[in-house]
């Protein structure tokens, strides 16, 4: 019997939870342009989803048109009911910005095939959807330039979220860069395996610390692990978007997200009708991408050749993965003169010579 | 000396276990389970939070912490004891609005800094002539005062619980309240009281880490740590001494991984990142099979009706 309430309660609670949400737009969908955006995270003052964000509050200062987001969507089919809510409070355009959505967005992207669908570091596409991505090793390459300089002791840490070609990738670029200048210098990885927990990128970057690491870089989602450096008086790179406030005396600079443009023109481009699924992967020359502005804690020489790499980025004069590059266990990969391709990249599953870390694979 | 290290920072991750831990020890000794220490914890990251950036003061902040913990624990309590609801269920809810609570406050202080004033009492502080104890020192006694802090009512609960006459008939609400309502206890005051200081304790641990650990406010800092405190409970059996030992193991168990990885370690992190589960289970395991002292409080879980026997 208890057993019963309980259930008819639940059930209870989700239709109060339904109709409150279908209740509030009753618009049809149509005429005027309406962006949804689905994050996997809170907004926040940091961090990928808060990057996405920024996009969102630019097409409605610049383009005027509106737009509506949910946070905190699980990587579930659960996607699917928010894409369906979107849907139905007249979104015509819809940016699922987590890896985790494409398959769900692809599962209802010919259910409603009025509706546009942009979804943000994936592998599947339709007549009505695209996939975008930026080229973040880029300025994690620069990043390491900094990184790289600074360090002293010739350790620099590295906190990590999870073993994907993403992750991977960018802590090879940052190596790379590290060891333009720096040849001695190591990179020492730790995995979290967590986006988002403060608690635990603090721990992870105190371990690394103690480790006599003197630099703290990060593919996590919050400014705990430039915190730790903050507390031990070490130096720190950030991500996603500038943390400076949040550690003032370590944060150096950070790899950044500056999705404006590119949500500007996808929008003006539905709203012309000429939209079509472009899959796209951008880079520094795009915009999509950069380095944020040093601060004083960077060290001397660091803004010039950051500089200089940056420049020879933009122009296409030099591509981080280039040459015979040597992978941790000694093999080689790429050829003298030539830059890895796309799809080598993009499915990089091993450490460069320089990463002190393991790559568990199952 | 890596390992002291190690060891000390183990303290640390293991602080806001530990009280979240110490406040549902107390809260179930009166036979109310509660599942809501995740809520609590985020309430009182929250509690502690904004009243530190209001008023910068770390006493009032760490007074609102307990408040804000001991209104989620009226909550709880008025719920499950005075209409008797099912525990499970509220307790899940509490957990389910302390979330969106601190969440909605959060959004005015998202991403700022707790006052430097507030982050330096919280500074390291080691204790004189204890911390020159060799290893043991170094180990316990070279900390900040919210540690310190753990350490006392962990033990003042242990001799509350076990030495005292209230303390007594708090256990005896726990196994049996018809017989303590027998005895004359006033069972739903009990409740309350343990309930509200409890739920007041849990709260402590997430404004640990509002306030100490990551003192920047930040969405969901607790991310998941109420649920460990739930199985900590039971891996202490109910015992606040236990449970001094059991938050600093899975405190060390939380962060041993990182510096496993550093020195090249032959074990999975997957592996590590399970131990807390995995030692759970062992326990429950081993507690059922030779079950010596059915350790759980008898009634726990189960309304109270003073009519109903």
């Amino acid at each position: 019997m208890r057993k019963l309430k309980i259930i008819s309660v639940l059930v209870l609670s989700l239709l109060v939870l339904l109709t409150a949400c279908s209740d509030q737009g009753s618009e049809p969908q149509g005429t005027t342009t309406k962006v949804g955006f689905i994050y996997v995270g809170m907004i926040g003052t940091e961090g990928f989803t808060y990057s996405h964000d920024q996009g969102r509050l630019y097409l409605e200062q610049e383009l005027g048109v509106e737009t509506m987001y949910q946070e905190a969507v699980d990587e579930s089919a659960e996607v699917e009911t928010v894409i369906a809510n979107m849907v139905d409070q007249g979104c015509n355009v819809i940016f699922g910005t987590s890896y985790g959505f494409g398959k769900y967005m692809l599962n209802v992207a010919d259910q409603y095939p009025d509706v546009k669908f942009l979804h943000c570091s994936g592998a599947q596409d339709a007549e009505n959807m695209n996939t975008y991505f930026g080229r973040m090793y880029e300025p994690r390459f620069l990043s390491g330039l900094v990184a790289g300089l600074k360090t002293k002791t010739n350790k620099i840490g590295y906190v990590a979220a999870y073993e994907i070609s993403e992750v991977i990738r960018g802590i090879n670029a940052f190596t790379l860069g590290v060891q333009t200048v720096n040849p001695e210098a190591e990179v020492e990885v730790v995995w979290t395996h967590t986006w988002y927990d403060p608690a635990t990128e603090k721990e992870a970057a105190l371990a690394l610390i103690d480790n006599n690491c003197d630099v703290i870089a990060q593919h996590q989602d919050t400014a705990a692990p430039q915190q730790a450096a903050e507390e031990r008086g070490i130096a720190a790179v950030g991500y996603h978007s500038i943390t400076e406030k949040n550690a003032p005396e370590a944060y150096m600079t950070a790899p950044i997200w500056n999705w404006n443009d590119y949500y500007k023109s996808e929008v003006e481009k539905v709203i012309a009708g000429t939209w079509t699924p472009e899959n796209v992967w951008l880079g520094m020359n795009d915009g999509l991408v950069l380095l944020a502005p040093l601060t004083e804690n960077a060290p001397d020489g660091a803004a010039e050749i950051v500089e200089e790499y940056q420049s020879k980025i933009i122009a296409g004069d030099f591509h981080v993965f280039s040459g015979v590059i040597t992978k941790q266990d000694g093999t080689t990969i790429g050829e003298e003169g030539q830059a890895l391709s796309d799809e080598e990249m993009l499915n990089m599953s091993y450490f460069i010579k320089g990463v002190n870390g393991k790559i568990e694979t199952n | 000396m890596s390992v002291l290290i190690f060891l000390k920072a183990a303290i640390h991750a293991g602080t806001p276990l530990l009280f979240a831990t110490l406040g549902e020890v107390l809260t179930e000794k009166s036979g109310n389970l509660n599942l809501g220490v995740e809520g609590l914890m985020l309430l009182g990251a929250i509690g502690g939070f904004s009243a530190g950036m209001i008023t910068q003061s770390t006493v009032v902040a760490i007074l609102a912490a307990l408040l804000a913990g001991a209104l989620g624990g009226l909550i709880y309590a008025f719920l499950t004891v005075t209409l008797r609801a099912n525990q499970v269920v509220t307790g899940l809810s509490l957990t389910i609005f302390g979330t969106g609570v601190a969440g909605f406050v959060g959004k005015l202080f998202m991403g700022r800094n707790l006052p430097e004033n507030i982050k330096a009492v919280f500074g390291a502080r080691p204790l004189p002539i204890l911390s020159r104890i060799p290893v043991l020192g170094t180990i316990f006694f070279q900390h900040n005062v919210f540690i310190y802090g753990g350490y006392l009512i962990a033990i003042a609960l242990g001799i509350y619980l076990y030495k005292s006459k209230p303390g007594l008939n708090l256990r005896t609400i726990g196994e049996n309240p018809h017989a303590a309502d027998a005895s004359g206890i006033n069972v739903n005051r009990y409740k309350y009281l343990h309930i509200l200081a409890g739920s007041a304790i849990s709260a402590l641990g997430g404004a640990y880490l509002s306030l100490v650990y990551v003192p920047v406010w930040q969405e969901n800092v607790t991310a998941g740590r109420g649920w460990i405190a739930v199985a900590l409970v039971i891996f202490s059996m109910w015992n606040p001494y236990k449970a001094i030992a059991g938050a600093y193991l899975f405190g060390g168990l939380d962060i041993i991984g990182f510096r496993l990885q550093q020195i090249n370690f032959p074990l999975s992190q997957y592996i590590i990142d399970m131990f807390p589960y995995i030692i759970t289970i062992v326990v429950l395991v081993f507690s059922s099979i030779y079950k010596k002292r059915d350790h759980s409080p008898s009634a726990l879980g189960v309304s109270f009706f003073r009519e109903d026997r």
